[in-house]
């Protein structure tokens, strides 16, 4: 088997056995990134200088963390000092970090090395990649497919042997649903396990930091490594960090699982719901009880979503603007016009649509039928999944309603773009935690499953998703590039 | 017609924490410029703010010193606006749960500009609607063909005290902000010097008709750099206002900008010109529970001025006037109770700092932490006083020599040969001199003209060259005369 083709725990382990080198594995990737990343686009920068540079020095010393050497690739809006993050908007086209995020200090102490920049939509916001300003990524299984998004740089690179595992953010699916179109695993953590800080902010009350990988157990090796309370980020959780893996060990016997009525509607792509209620099946035959939940406000979801991400966001973007770095439009009259200039050559149309959506909501007069009853709704939202938790231990859905779109096909309504999240967005406004898995395959394209768990219920839904991954081989299917 | 004037401030105070608001960097004025700036505080992307509790455990003993309600729990929000020196374009500041609610302020008599003051009668108290706590924003310089800004100051706490509109003259609003300003200064929670930009003040004032019920059209003036500047742009407005009410002129709802250069007001912006700045919780930051530290802070409030005047007057048997006087300038009162603990004559003392040393200080542009002459010094010179060993002339001379030498008294004294012969022996000899020399004067007293004696004492004195003892040279006269 080739380098490339590695897990994370398989890479960490062939490194503490001296199976092979940091600098074979990361050599291994940029020779893989060098064939298939023409094709699949899932980088918008490759740091292959630095990364083998790294990897010779973490050969010559002695072994400090648990991702000793191991390559990482990481969304394009997480700072890591020195390395560009450009939020694949051409308002931060030049910008360079200056600082390093939590997160990423966190993968530098644990020893993990840094291949790249993986592409996204703007600012991430979007569920297809297609609105990143330099290139849209492909889906590794299908070129002419999207990846998802907004993380789907991240997740078309982990699918298509590029890096064994990436990190990416999740404000309304944007690490699940690509990781489910890709055929990857995706999990977000419940708001507060992973600090924020360094993570480019689109929507501060609903993004999360999280791993994408090719495996379960590799998700609970790196959520080991990211979670825990971070001073610099006071919306981060005191609660304690426990050896995520030690979940894997146990099976599904006598776990509730529910199953939201609302999540199983019309529209959906019956092949997906018949791959997801498979799923279901393998898991009460392996001793789990499957109980029939309700949540009631799941319609409100995505009108909810929009009014308070955009709101954020409105006020999270209004920093770009031309005066202290990023983009900076020529020859403008005044402030007034400097502002309006950069800002209208620098953001995309998606983000633009945005801002103008959140400014709005928060207008006097606005304020209280959107931004106010949005927040109602979601107390409502929040108060569906704590009632649900009370019948059972995890939620199991579709990630997505369908398999990955084809590139443009969806670019001209933003409201069906829009519905590609339907099933991901509660999880963020509820504040809790979800992952997504490969159950299988619908018109030769991967189908995700989504487990999703009660607040700080990561280890709940790593033992069922483990479960599942164990009795089944989906997620060792590779795309053929 | 007669008018009414309205005056409602808000008051803008620099908090002396050791870091910004919500990072690491030093809160310090003067640094070279964007020498004191972080990710943070420069609003790189993905940045967070975390709040400094020392912040918010100064703005809690703010509203604890001016008689506020204290918010058990309260919040940040997001004020959005763009302009350069704000590095977000949003600062976090705080809008419908303030950290402090109500409350008031009594101005202090001697708080009052010293022209004012004969015209105070009753006191009067300042109610205040809240106060809440926020960052800054940085300082923009307009050079000939750019601007440049400096983020120094870029995320320093600053704490916003609104009143409500209480105030019915310049001269009130000058004594509301010297005795707030007075009052911060107790705390240690500010230096509050409005020339340096510590303490801001935006005034809201609006003209009426006296007996018209509604209130005038509401008018912002921002700008000024002094309370004495507040006076004086108060002053420039309600005549603007008035004199524009009485030519029959609508006023405008407007901001305008006091320039103290020319002592007038210009428009800024108006109400069409008016932000929207769509506040909404700051999704950052977590709310505040203040019950978990404020009991700490109560016991961290000090004696405040009207209490330490009490004080004075009750334990130093101290007049009103000279208690309010060196309670209105916190080094004072520190400097009149070192004073005073060395000495058993605080009324002395207190008339001495009042009336002499202020009017010294004030001559030689002084602080009284600046002043030559300590406080130890001061409390001997009026003890040479009392006990007799110098007069009260040779006193205003050896102050005044203290003053600008900075020597101890009894040093001055004895430089000077000034120390008062109280011995009877040396005092008689001098009076049967006189007597000797003057026995018409002493036939005189002798006859009924007991006026004349005080002839005597004068050549007593000039005899003496001014050592004698004035009060004995008069009881050793009257006993030779046997008058």
């Amino acid at each position: 088997m080739s380098l490339h083709a590695l897990t994370v725990a398989e890479a960490a382990d062939g490194l503490r056995q001296k199976k092979f080198s940091s600098l074979e594995l990361v050599q291994s990737l940029v020779d893989r990134m060098q064939k298939v990343d023409p094709r699949v686009k899932a980088f918008l920068s490759i740091d292959a200088e630095g990364a083998l540079a790294e990897a010779k020095k973490k050969d010559a010393s002695p072994p400090q963390g648990p991702l000793h050497g191991v390559p990482i690739a990481l969304k394009d809006n997480l700072n890591a000092t020195g390395q560009p993050c450009t939020c694949a908007s051409q308002i931060l086209k030049n910008f360079v970090s200056v600082y390093d995020a939590t997160a990423v200090r966190k993968l530098r102490e644990a020893g993990a090395v840094f291949l790249g920049r993986t592409n996204m939509d703007e600012f991430a916001m979007g569920s297809s990649t297609e609105n990143s300003s330099f290139h849209p990524t492909h889906n590794p299984w299908d070129l002419e497919r999207i990846p998802g998004g907004s993380s789907g740089g991240s997740a078309a690179a982990v699918a298509a042997d590029e890096c064994f595992a990436a990190l990416g953010s999740d404000t309304g699916g944007s690490i699940r649903q690509p990781a489910s179109v890709s055929g990857c695993v995706g999990l977000k953590p419940t708001y507060g396990r992973v600090s924020r800080f360094g993570l480019v902010a689109f929507a501060s009350s609903l993004d999360q930091i999280g791993p994408i990988t090719k495996n379960v157990r590799d998700a609970a090796l790196l959520l080991n490594v990211l979670c825990g309370q971070d001073p610099m980020d006071t919306t981060s959780l005191p609660s304690p960090v426990p050896d995520f893996t030690q979940a894997l060990k146990q099976d599904v016997r006598g776990m509730r699982l529910g199953l939201p009525k609302e999540y199983f509607v019309e529209g959906m792509d019956p092949e997906v719901e018949k791959l997801v209620r498979a799923a279901v099946a393998e898991l009460e035959k392996q001793g789990a009880k499957i109980v029939e939940i309700s949540l009631p406000h799941t319609e409100q979801a995505v009108a909810t979503y929009y009014v308070i991400a955009t709101a954020e966001a409105s006020a999270n973007l209004a920093r770009f603007d031309g005066v202290r770095y990023g983009f900076r439009a020529e020859n403008p009259h005044d402030l007034i016009d400097l502002y309006g200039k950069s800002r209208a050559q620098g953001f995309g149309t998606e983000v633009k649509r945005r801002i103008i959506l959140g400014t709005y909501v928060l207008s006097s007069g606005y304020y209280d039928a959107y931004y106010l009853r949005a927040q109602k709704a979601r107390t409502l939202i929040r108060r569906d999944f704590e009632n649900a938790f009370k019948e059972c231990d995890a939620i199991m859905t579709p990630t997505s309603p369908t398999v990955a779109f084809k590139i443009g096909e969806k670019t001209s309504s933003p409201l069906q773009m829009y519905l590609a999240d339907i099933f991901t967005i509660a999880a963020n406004l509820a504040g809790i935690c979800g992952i997504s898995l490969p159950c299988g395959f619908a018109q030769k394209m991967p189908v995700g499953l989504q487990i999703l768990g009660p607040s700080l219920g990561e280890e709940s839904i790593l033992r069922v998703a483990n479960a599942y991954e164990q009795a089944t081989a989906w997620h060792k299917e590779r795309p053929n590039l | 017609m007669n008018y009414e004037t309205t005056i409602g401030l808000e008051v803008h105070v620099q908090l002396k924490t050791k870091t910004k608001m919500f990072c690491g960097c030093v809160n310090q004025y003067g640094g070279a410029p964007n020498a004191q700036v972080c990710p943070v505080c420069l609003g790189m992307p993905g940045v967070l703010p975390a709040p400094n509790e020392q912040a918010v455990r100064m703005t809690a003993l703010t509203g604890l010193m001016l008689d506020c309600k204290i918010s058990p729990h309260c919040k940040f929000d997001r004020k959005n606006y763009f302009y350069a020196d704000m590095p977000k374009n949003y600062q976090i500041s705080q809008y419908d749960k303030p950290l402090c609610l109500e409350g008031g302020v009594e101005l202090m008599k001697e708080c009052y500009p010293k022209d004012a003051q004969k015209d105070v009668s009753a006191s009067k108290t300042v109610r205040l609607t809240r106060i809440h706590l926020e960052e800054d924003v940085g300082k923009s310089f307009h050079f000939e063909d750019s601007t440049g800004v400096d983020f120094n100051r870029a995320g320093t706490p600053l704490m916003e005290i609104v009143t409500e509109p209480d105030i019915g003259s310049p001269e009130e609003a000058f004594a509301f902000l010297s005795t707030l300003r007075n009052i911060l200064l107790y705390g240690n929670v500010s230096d509050a010097d409005m020339e340096k930009g510590q303490m801001r003040c935006d005034c809201n004032i609006s003209v009426r008709p006296v007996g018209q019920k509604e209130y005038g059209t509401k008018i912002e003036i921002k700008n000024m750099n002094s309370i004495s500047g507040v006076r004086r742009a108060l002053a420039y407005e309600i005549q603007r206002q008035q004199t524009a009410l009485a030519k029959g002129e609508k006023m405008r709802q407007e901001t305008r900008r006091w320039d103290d250069a020319t002592g007038t007001t210009f428009v800024m912006r108006t109400k069409e010109m008016a932000h929207d700045y769509r506040y909404f919780p700051e999704p950052d930051l977590m709310p505040i529970d203040t019950t978990v530290w404020l009991d700490e802070v109560r016991k961290g409030v000090p004696e405040l001025p009207s209490v330490r005047k009490k004080r004075l007057m009750q334990e130093r048997g101290l007049t009103e006037y000279n208690a309010g006087v060196i309670v209105a300038d916190l080094e004072l009162g520190h400097y009149f109770e070192a004073a005073a603990s060395q000495s058993k004559d605080a009324n002395g003392i207190a008339n001495l700092i009042v009336n002499d040393l202020l009017r010294d200080l004030g001559a030689a542009a002084k602080s009284v932490t600046e002043s030559p002459i300590k406080p130890a010094d001061l409390a001997a010179l009026v003890e040479l006083t009392d006990a007799g060993k110098i007069n009260s002339k040779q006193a205003k001379e050896v102050f005044a020599e203290m003053f600008q030498t900075g020597k101890k008294p009894m040093a001055i004294v004895e430089e000077k040969g000034m120390s008062q012969v109280s011995d009877s022996g040396a005092i008689e000899k001098f009076c049967e001199e006189v007597m000797g020399q003057n026995a018409k004067i002493v036939a005189d007293v002798k006859g009924g003209n007991a006026k004349a004696i005080g002839a005597l004492v004068g050549q007593v004195m000039k005899l003496s060259k001014g050592k004698a003892n004035p009060a004995m040279v008069n009881e050793v006269l009257k006993q030779k005369l046997s008058v």
